[in-house]
C-alpha cells in the first residue's frame, strides 16, 4: 500500500493546478494499472474531516493537532517494497515539498502487498 | 424475396423462436428434440413450398406445422409425454390438450430465457457463443465454425458438450429472480461482447459472416433492453459501444477483403445513423450511477467517430483507457492507452511508459514501440518491427509490418 502524507493540507492550490495533479494522477494510477499492478485506491479529501481525541473531543479538521496529514492511498501489485517504491516515484504528490509516499505492506493478503 | 432466398431467411429468424419456445415447454434436458421438431419444420416447408408454392403467411404456416409436429411428438412418445407433463407444475390444465403458445410475447420471454440459460456460468464462453449462435441466432454448423475458423465436429462436439453440461447442472429456462439477475446478466454481456468482437475483429475473410456475428450480438443486446429488468444501463453502454464499431463496417474493409486501417479510412463512409443511435444508447447508459467497463469503451469507441486529430480527443481517450484500466486489464487496453498518452503526451514519455509494459510476446507491443521510436531513433524503431515480423503469427500481420518496414 502507498500511503500519500501531506505535509500541509491548509495549502489551497488554484482550480489550473489542481486539474493538472488530477491528469498527472490519472496518467500515473493508469500507468500502474496498464502493467497490470494496480489494485486499488482512494482519495482523501481534506473538506469536512474530524479528529477524535482520547478524551473523545471531536475537533474539525487534522489541520493543525497533526503534522502531516494524509492525501489518499493506493494499493499496488508489487513483489517486493522496492518495486512498490520505484511506482511512487512516479506521484506527483512527491512534488510537494515535504510530501512523502510512506509504503506498507497489507497483513494477511494473498500474495498482494 | 423469392423462394430461395426465403427460407434461409426465415431460418434465421423463425428457427430461434421455435426451438426456444419448445424447449421452455420441455425444459432443457430435451432441447435436441426441441431442435430436431424446428428443422422438420423447415425441411416440410422446403418441400412443400417447392411443390405448391409459399403459403400467404409463411410465419404463421411454420409455427402450426412446428406445433402440429410437436403434438404428434408427443403423441407417439407416451414416456415423454408423461415425464413432460410431469414436470409441468400446472399439469392438470394442460393433461388433455398441451398449448404451444407461439405468441409474440410467448416468443421474446422464451428467447431471453434462453439467452440466460445458455450464458451460464458453467459452460466455457467459447461453447456459450456457439450455443447462442446455434439456437438463438440460427446460425448452422458450418457457419459457426468459419466464424472459429473451426471445423465441422470440432464445433458439434462443443455443442454436444455444451448441452451435455446444461442437462447435467439442471440449468432452468426462467428468468433470474430478481437479486441474481445482475450477476447473471454480467456473463450474459459478456458473451453478447464477446460475439460482437468474434464479428468485428475476426480473422476470417467472410466478410458478409462477420457482419451478421456483430447484427446478430446488437440483435441479442437489443432484446435485453426491450425487457425493463434488463433495461439497465450496463446493457445501453454495450450497445452504444456496439453501435459506435458498427458504424465503421463500410470503411474498413477495401474491396479485396483487406482491413482499412482507421488513420486511413474514408469516414465519409461512416454511418452516421449508428453513430446517433451510439450517442441515443450512451445518454441512456449515462442514467443513474453504474459505471461498467462498457460505459469506458463506448466513451472509448464515442472519441473515435471524431476523425479530427485534436489534443481533446485524445486527452479524453487516455482518461478512459486509465480508468478502463483499474477495472478491466487486458493487453489490448494497455496497448491502445500507450498509444493514446503518446498522442496526449508526446513519444519521448510514452516510450517511458511502454517499456514498463513487458509484453513480450505480443507481436503489437513492438509495433507500437516501432511506432514510438520511428521519429527518435529510426534504428531502434527497425529493430523493433524487426521482432514484430518474428512474432506475428499471420500472414496479413507480417504483411503490415514489413509494409512499416519498408516505410522506414
Amino acid at each position: 500500500m502507498l500511503i500519500f502524507r501531506h505535509e500541509d493540507g491548509k495549502k489551497v492550490a488554484s482550480p489550473e493546478q489542481i486539474q493538472i495533479w488530477m491528469k498527472q494522477t490519472m496518467d500515473w494510477i493508469g500507468g500502474i494499472a496498464a502493467q497490470n499492478k494496480f489494485v486499488g485506491g482512494n482519495g482523501l479529501p481534506f473538506d469536512d474531516a474530524r479528529v477524535v481525541h482520547s478524551n473523545k473531543t471531536v475537533t474539525n479538521g487534522p489541520f493543525g493537532d497533526i503534522k502531516e496529514t494524509l492525501g489518499g492511498y493506493v494499493i499496488v501489485k508489487a513483489n517486493s517494497a522496492d518495486e512498490a517504491a520505484e511506482f511512487a516515484k512516479g506521484s506527483p504528490v512527491l512534488q510537494g515539498a515535504g510530501n512523502t509516499i510512506e509504503i506498507r505492506k497489507i497483513a494477511k493478503g494473498d500474495g498482494v502487498h | 424475396m423469392n423462394q430461395q432466398e426465403l427460407i434461409p431467411h426465415l431460418f434465421r429468424t423463425e428457427y430461434s423462436k421455435i426451438t426456444a419456445v419448445l424447449c421452455k415447454l420441455f425444459g432443457m434436458e430435451h432441447i435436441e428434440i426441441a431442435e430436431d421438431i424446428a428443422s422438420d419444420t423447415f425441411l416440410k416447408a422446403m418441400e412443400t413450398w417447392t411443390y405448391k408454392g409459399v403459403p400467404p403467411n409463411p410465419t404463421a404456416w411454420l409455427y402450426s406445422v412446428a406445433k402440429n409436429k410437436a403434438k404428434n411428438y408427443l403423441h407417439h412418445n407416451h414416456i415423454f409425454k408423461q415425464k413432460i407433463f410431469n414436470d409441468l407444475k400446472n399439469s392438470e390444465m394442460l393433461a388433455e390438450e398441451l398449448e404451444i403458445d407461439l405468441s409474440v410475447k410467448n416468443i421474446t420471454d422464451s428467447q431471453l430465457q434462453m439467452l440466460f440459460a445458455i450464458c451460464h456460468p458453467s459452460i466455457s464462453a467459447e461453447a456459450q457463443i456457439g450455443l447462442a449462435l446455434r439456437i438463438l441466432c440460427g446460425f448452422g454448423i458450418d457457419e459457426i465454425a468459419n466464424a472459429f475458423l473451426s471445423n465441422k465436429e470440432t464445433i458439434n462436439k462443443r455443442l454436444f458438450r455444451a448441452k451435455e453440461k446444461l442437462r447435467l447442472e439442471k440449468v432452468k429456462i426462467v428468468f433470474p429472480a430478481e437479486p441474481e439477475i445482475i450477476v447473471r446478466l454480467e456473463t450474459v454481456l459478456t458473451t453478447l461482447y464477446l460475439l460482437f468482437n468474434e464479428g468485428y475483429y475476426s480473422e476470417s475473410n467472410d466478410v458478409t459472416l462477420n457482419k451478421d456475428l456483430c447484427l446478430e450480438a446488437m440483435r441479442l443486446t437489443n432484446q435485453l433492453l426491450e425487457n425493463e429488468k434488463t433495461n439497465l444501463p450496463q446493457v445501453n453502454a454495450l450497445l452504444s459501444l456496439m453501435c459506435f464499431h458498427s458504424s465503421r463496417f463500410e470503411a474498413r474493409v477495401n474491396k479485396k477483403g483487406e482491413f482499412i486501417l482507421y488513420e486511413d479510412q474514408d469516414e465519409t463512409l461512416w454511418n452516421t445513423e449508428l453513430i446517433s443511435k451510439g450517442v441515443y444508447f450512451f445518454k441512456e447508459a449515462s442514467l443513474g450511477n453504474t459505471l461498467s467497463k462498457y460505459h469506458l469503451e463506448a466513451g472509448i469507441a464515442y472519441w473515435h467517430t471524431i476523425k479530427a486529430d485534436t489534443k481533446e480527443k485524445w486527452e479524453n481517450i487516455l482518461q478512459l483507457y486509465n480508468r478502463l484500466l483499474q477495472i478491466a486489464y487486458s493487453p489490448i487496453a494497455a496497448l491502445n492507452r500507450t498509444y493514446a498518452f503518446s498522442k496526449a503526451n508526446g513519444n519521448k514519455e510514452a516510450i517511458i511508459e511502454a517499456e514498463k509494459l513487458n509484453l513480450n510476446n505480443n507481436h503489437f507491443y513492438f509495433i507500437l514501440l516501432g511506432e514510438l521510436y520511428k521519429a527518435i531513433d529510426p534504428k531502434k524503431a527497425k529493430q523493433h518491427f524487426q521482432t514484430a515480423h518474428t512474432l506475428a503469427k499471420t500472414e496479413t500481420d507480417k504483411h503490415t509490418i514489413q509494409r512499416n518496414l519498408d516505410k522506414l
